[in-house]
């Protein structure tokens, strides 16, 4: 029952993408032909929001709900990010989804949708697979 | 209130609604925003095949999964009961573009001539559905996170690791949108 929460939060952020239109896979060609400013007007309020607010929580060393503190790690570089971001952006492209919009288009009904969810669970496994043989 | 709801949100919106996940997952159990590492999960749970990868104590992300199927059941309340009948706006240059794609059908988020059912087991289904979908799987393990993870939570803990890989998410989607579909569409 602790987990329901987090259930409610992701309602809301799926309601996001619906009513925003960021699941369409038309914003998705929109903002890589530089044609719109809806997803980069987006994500720059969004980042604004979470930086604001990340800085509000270090600042006033905040806790959580159930008082625990709020812990922050530092990511580290690998080549990983250089690779492995140029083919999520050309799959991005391609299917309109990102993982968290798979999930709201299955939701809202595109159920051939599923199909793609099957094959980037594949993509995960296989990258799981072979991971010690790629750069990094 | 409910018809202010159910127009179109403009960015905005969205943009401030999706930047205080971050804060909201904090404050509620000092959890990170971060979608793809679900698919890691799942993997984990049904197939691990004694690969390393895979076998770790997948239940502690159990609270994520949680969030997923949230966003799920988001997408079907805000379809249900919030939705707005019109075409989806989408800037007139790219409505030009995709018509000679032959892409002319807006009434839905996800184009039909694309993504309908029909094409599920032909060769456009296995690129838009089956390669698409193993690139963005793949991709967002190899980078170490998707939008969310590596876009939103990353760049708002300011992570540079997480500005280079919004960099290249970036970079590989124009390559994609300009050169590599132009490409695909001709030999459809």
């Amino acid at each position: 029952m602790q987990n329901i929460k987090y259930l409610i939060v992701g309602v809301v952020f799926g309601t996001v993408f619906v009513k925003a239109e960021i699941l369409s896979w038309f914003r998705i060609q929109e903002m890589f032909q530089m044609q719109s400013f809806f997803m980069y007007g987006a994500m720059t309020t969004a980042v604004s929001v979470g930086i604001l607010s990340v800085w509000l929580i270090k600042r006033f060393k905040l806790k959580t709900i159930n008082g625990e503190p709020i812990t922050f790690e530092n990511k580290k570089f690998s080549k990983g990010q250089i690779y492995g971001g140029l083919v999520f952006g050309i799959g991005w492209a391609i299917t309109g989804s990102c993982p968290t919009s798979l999930f709201v288009q299955i939701g809202s009904g595109f159920l051939a949708i599923t199909l793609t969810f099957l094959s980037a669970l594949a993509g995960t496994w296989v990258y799981g697979r072979f991971k010690e043989k790629l750069p990094h | 209130m409910i018809e202010i709801i159910k127009q179109p949100w403009n960015w905005a919106v969205a943009g401030i609604l999706s930047g205080l996940i971050v804060p909201a997952l904090l404050l509620l159990g000092n959890k990170k925003l971060g979608v793809s590492s679900t698919f890691r999960d799942v993997c984990a749970m049904c197939v691990p095949s004694d690969v390393p990868f895979f076998n770790y104590d997948w239940k502690k992300g159990i609270w994520n999964m949680f969030f997923a199927m949230g966003l799920l059941l988001g997408g079907f309340l805000a379809t249900q009961f919030l939705s707005y009948p019109h075409n989806i706006e989408v800037a007139e240059d790219t409505r030009t573009l995709l018509s000679t794609y032959g892409i002319d059908d807006f009434s839905q988020m996800m184009p039909s001539q694309l993504f309908g059912f029909e094409n599920l087991f032909t060769f456009k289904g296995f690129i838009f559905f089956i390669l698409g979908g193993f690139l963005v799987g793949f991709g967002t393990r190899y980078a170490g996170g998707c939008t969310s993870g590596h876009i939103i939570m990353g760049l708002s803990n300011l992570q540079i690791p997480s500005l280079i890989a919004t960099c290249f998410f970036m970079i590989g989607g124009v390559f994609s949108a300009n050169v590599l579909l132009p490409l695909i569409f001709k030999f459809l």
